[in-house]
């Protein structure tokens, strides 16, 4: 399947199926820091994904100053 | 897995309420989760003018949606910062927001109103950007509630914030900022209340709340923010979070209940007078956004 990745925008190849928490261990992302999109769709972390779909990992963090 | 309220098949997944939610439950769970920070921290009066300081990110579209959501008519207001395309594309997600929902948004350019913009502040003083940037922000939207006449400025801060600026405070034991850090700013003169509603729920929450919402809101982060402090904290709390969902929530609301007031007492706030400069309140003779202005915009 096709993954994106924001901040800084970037594009991985990962073969399926696999679950969305078995994704996120591969790219050693913590769960807690992003989103999974699979399609349009926001998907929990026991959803499958297929070898065709189309994925975006969107990091939720952000801030500046803190205020 | 399956929604915890209908059994529908869930799209997101909540370690820390050990749940998982559907789009409308998850819906329903942000606006009661808003709800609950509003009645706590007693937030909002009825038939107050409520003002949100809007950015075009995540939390502070999330937070103007569901003040309105809960019957609330906030107005907004976004700053144009001079951060390059990043504050383009920052002020154009809030014009779009506001203009789908006809929503009042106020747009100030702090360039055209002040002279200068948070590059050349930054580089002018040799602060961080962020501190430039927080002050400007600080200072303008204060300004702005006040001169609109509006009771309350509410800001899109979330439980992730809260608990980074609150580990970092207490990392350095900066007492002041404890003794100032809670949901709720009361107004004083000069100053217009100053309410957190989204303190409750978490970025990953907010961002889950615009996507099934369709909010469409500015991903790219801050270039200038890139490597600072307050996003290293945020990682760090993260990596505990995963191990233990529910910490970051306790350490914040252990703090608001058990240790805030001993700061805030040992810390009384200081006399306030006005700026000889703009009028703004301030413990010296000129306020430090004047100060600010007067070295950036020379």
């Amino acid at each position: 399947m096709r993954v994106v990745l924001r901040n800084p925008r970037r594009e991985v190849e990962v073969a399926g199926p696999l679950t969305v928490e078995a994704l996120l261990r591969r790219l050693d992302l913590n769960p807690e820091s992003v989103l999974v999109i699979a399609g349009d769709t926001l998907v929990p972390r026991d959803a499958r994904l297929e070898d065709t779909d189309e994925v975006e990992i969107r990091p939720v963090i952000s801030g500046g100053s803190g205020g | 897995m399956k929604c915890r309220r209908c059994r529908a098949a869930a799209v997101i997944d909540l370690p820390r309420h050990n749940a998982a939610f559907c789009t409308e439950c998850f819906r329903r769970h942000c606006r009661e989760q808003v709800r609950r920070a509003l009645d706590e921290h007693r937030m909002v009066r009825e038939g107050e003018r409520v003002l949100v300081a809007v950015s075009g990110g995540k939390d502070s579209l999330a937070c103007w949606d569901l003040l309105r959501a809960l019957g609330i008519p906030a107005d907004g207001m976004v700053i144009g910062l001079g951060i390059g395309d990043y504050s383009r594309d920052s002020t154009r997600y809030a014009r779009d927001f506001a203009e789908a929902r006809g929503w009042p948004l106020q747009v100030v350019d702090v360039r055209e109103r002040f002279g200068f913009d948070v590059p050349t502040a930054a580089a002018a003083t040799r602060r961080a950007p962020c501190g430039a940037c927080g002050l400007t922000k600080r200072h303008l939207f204060n300004q702005v509630a006040i001169e609109g006449g509006y009771d309350v400025l509410a800001t899109g801060h979330n439980l992730d914030d809260e608990a980074a600026v609150l580990l970092g405070n207490v990392l350095h034991w900066e007492e002041e900022y404890l003794a100032r850090q809670r949901p709720t700013l009361p107004g004083r003169d000069g100053f217009v209340r100053k309410v957190k509603p989204l303190v409750r729920l978490s970025e990953r929450e907010t961002a889950a709340y615009c996507v099934v919402s369709g909010i469409d809101y500015q991903v790219e982060e801050c270039p200038m923010a890139a490597g600072n402090r307050h996003l290293a904290y945020k990682e760090a709390l993260n990596a505990v979070e995963a191990r233990s969902p529910g910490t970051k929530a306790a350490f914040v609301a252990g703090f608001w209940s058990r240790a805030h007031r001993r700061f805030a007492e040992a810390r009384p706030e200081p006399t306030l007078g006005a700026c000889t400069g703009c009028g703004a309140p301030t413990p010296g003779t000129v306020c430090a956004f004047c100060r600010l202005q007067a070295r950036a915009a020379g």
